[in-house]
């Protein structure tokens, strides 16, 4: 890997060198290194297109690392990632695209990751995104996240996607069995003409399942945000969705939340906020000797932490 | 030393102009205590933003040390040594209490070291240290908390507007121990917007302003009593105001 794809790679999954576990990092299109560990196998797609992530029952305390990594300005790819989670696991699993777009041509990567949890295992997946370079090239991802979750299994999902990013187009759907528990907390900021969409549709199939998704998002400039999420009882169980945005300069947010009980012992909440930084807060923080640009900041910072 | 000088300040209402504070003069000395006290709407708490730079008054002069800081933004006062703690402290999503006094620290600190400033105002730091400063925390909480930045700032003048107000279950005795305790260290002055005679009780000088007029200023001994007379602060304003209307 070059310099750049090492940044990138330094940025979107916080490695320097060569993480321990299993890990597959693609850079340009192309599976550049990879480990598999006795419970944790990777394997490359028949067709080429992907990869299959395979963690065997009973696997604790490991990691999984998928960074994907694109310097080369014009390359447009579709990636599939498939992960079978065995039962008993309690694994993390961090993946993330770095786009670095120097060129007049349009990069983009879009991952669809599908995971298929097993019973009683705990998952942490965490994903960020990221885009640099100067280039006139529009940096795009759009990440399609497919998640089944089996009984009394819990995943917890962390998604950023804080800078240089040009469009976003995300989709996230769920399916939650028999006391299946998901964490969702999204935080996006855009800016400049960005733009970022992200829909999620949960569906709590099984008695006594929840689901928590939360999207914290900061819209600069003129960039244009949309937030959509549908959560559906279908069973017993509780649900909380909850958008939550600042909106600055010439920005616009849209935030849709829907919820939907198809049974009666279905406890659902929805919530959405869209607002400017409060005149209040900024003054707080300049009496504690900040700028107003510099407690903006830490507003801002301490909202998508 | 900081000194106020001819301070006017209107805000416009229905009827046209509304004075707020009217001609308010007086200097807060080096390392004195001092209190501010009358009725509600009189001005006080104008005054106190008229101090940290949040308003800017419409006549007269603020002096620090000599240098007129007048026309100095909320920031420039805050960095020469100008703290002020809100009535109603402000909320934040996403901030924590940690970075909030880290803030106020104005440098890096160890969580240990931001811990002592909560302990100092009754707070069990580890069960606070990494909360949000958001609306979980209740009234009385996040006064402590407000208090407990300004301690961190250790600057040579502290205005608190009505610290009492919000602190429910605290006694009182406590709070009038940090502030004891932050005379006593920080050696600066603090100027505190107060009701409570307790906290007037331990006041070097007292400030009386009733209907945005400095109605009376003076040690303790000598403000005090004229207070007192009649039953407690705000009755006394009262019947001032009566009399003076």
């Amino acid at each position: 890997m070059d310099v750049i794809q090492k940044r990138l790679l330094e940025e979107v999954s916080g490695l320097h060198v060569v993480p321990e576990g299993a890990y597959n990092i693609r850079a340009n299109g192309q599976s550049v290194e990879r480990n598999s560990t006795e419970h944790i196998q990777i394997t490359s797609k028949e067709n080429g297109k992907g990869i299959d992530i395979r963690i065997a029952d009973g696997t604790k305390n490991e990691s999984v690392h998928i960074p994907v990594v694109l310097s080369q300005s014009g390359l447009t790819e579709v990636v599939y990632n498939d992960f079978f989670i065995g039962d008993n696991c309690d694994v993390v699993i961090v993946a993330g695209c770095g786009i670095d777009n120097c060129g007049n041509s349009n990069s983009e990567h879009d991952g669809i990751h599908r995971f298929f949890i097993g019973k009683n295992s705990k998952i942490k997946y965490v994903e960020k995104h990221y885009g640099s370079g100067d280039g006139m090239g529009k940096r795009i991802l759009n990440p399609e996240t497919v998640i089944e979750i089996g009984e009394d299994s819990y995943m917890e999902m962390d998604s950023v996607q804080i800078k240089g990013v040009d469009s976003t187009k995300r989709l996230t759907t769920a399916k939650l069995a028999k006391g299946a528990k998901l964490e969702v907390m999204e935080r996006i900021m855009t800016h400049g003409i960005q733009t970022a969409e992200s829909r999620f549709e949960v569906e709590l199939n099984g008695e006594n399942s929840s689901a928590n998704v939360v999207s914290r998002s900061v819209a600069r400039e003129s960039s244009h945000q949309l937030f959509v999420s549908n959560v559906i009882g279908n069973a017993k169980c509780s649900a909380h969705t909850e958008c939550d945005s600042i909106i600055m300069d010439d920005a616009k947010i849209s935030a849709q939340p829907e919820i939907t009980a198809n049974n009666p012992d279905a406890a659902m909440i929805h919530e959405a906020a869209i607002g400017k930084i409060a005149g209040e807060q900024i003054i707080k923080l300049m009496t504690l000797g900040l700028t107003e640009a510099e407690a903006e900041e830490q507003i801002v910072n301490g909202f998508l932490k | 030393m900081l000194e106020l000088e001819h301070i006017s300040f209107e805000v416009a209402d229905q009827q046209g102009e509304k004075e707020i504070l009217k001609d308010v003069s007086f200097v807060l000395p080096d390392n004195k205590f001092v209190v501010i006290t009358g009725p509600n709407g009189g001005g006080k708490s104008t005054l106190a933003k008229v101090i940290a730079g949040i308003e800017k008054p419409n006549s007269g002069r603020i002096l620090w040390d000599g240098q007129d800081i007048t026309d100095l933004n909320i920031t420039e006062r805050a960095k020469l040594g100008i703290s002020y703690a809100f009535q109603q402290p402000v909320r934040f999503k996403g901030v924590t209490v940690f970075d909030l006094i880290r803030l106020a620290a104005g440098k890096e600190i160890s969580v240990s070291g931001a811990c002592e400033y909560l302990s100092e105002v009754g707070l069990c730091a580890k069960d606070y240290i990494n909360r949000e400063v958001d609306a979980s925390l209740s009234g009385g909480e996040i006064k402590r908390i407000e208090i407990a930045t300004i301690i961190a700032r250790k600057t040579k003048v502290s205005v608190f507007d009505e610290p009492e107000a919000g602190i429910d279950l605290w006694s009182f005795q406590n709070l009038i121990q940090v502030f004891e305790k932050m005379h006593s260290q920080i050696q600066g002055s603090i100027l505190i917007i107060s009701h409570q005679e307790r906290i007037l009780n331990i006041a070097d000088e007292i400030l009386l302003i009733a209907d945005g007029e400095l109605v009376k200023h003076g040690t303790k001994e000598e403000v005090l009593p004229t207070l007192l007379g009649t039953a407690n602060a705000s009755e006394f304003a009262c019947s001032k105001i009566g009399g003076v209307n």
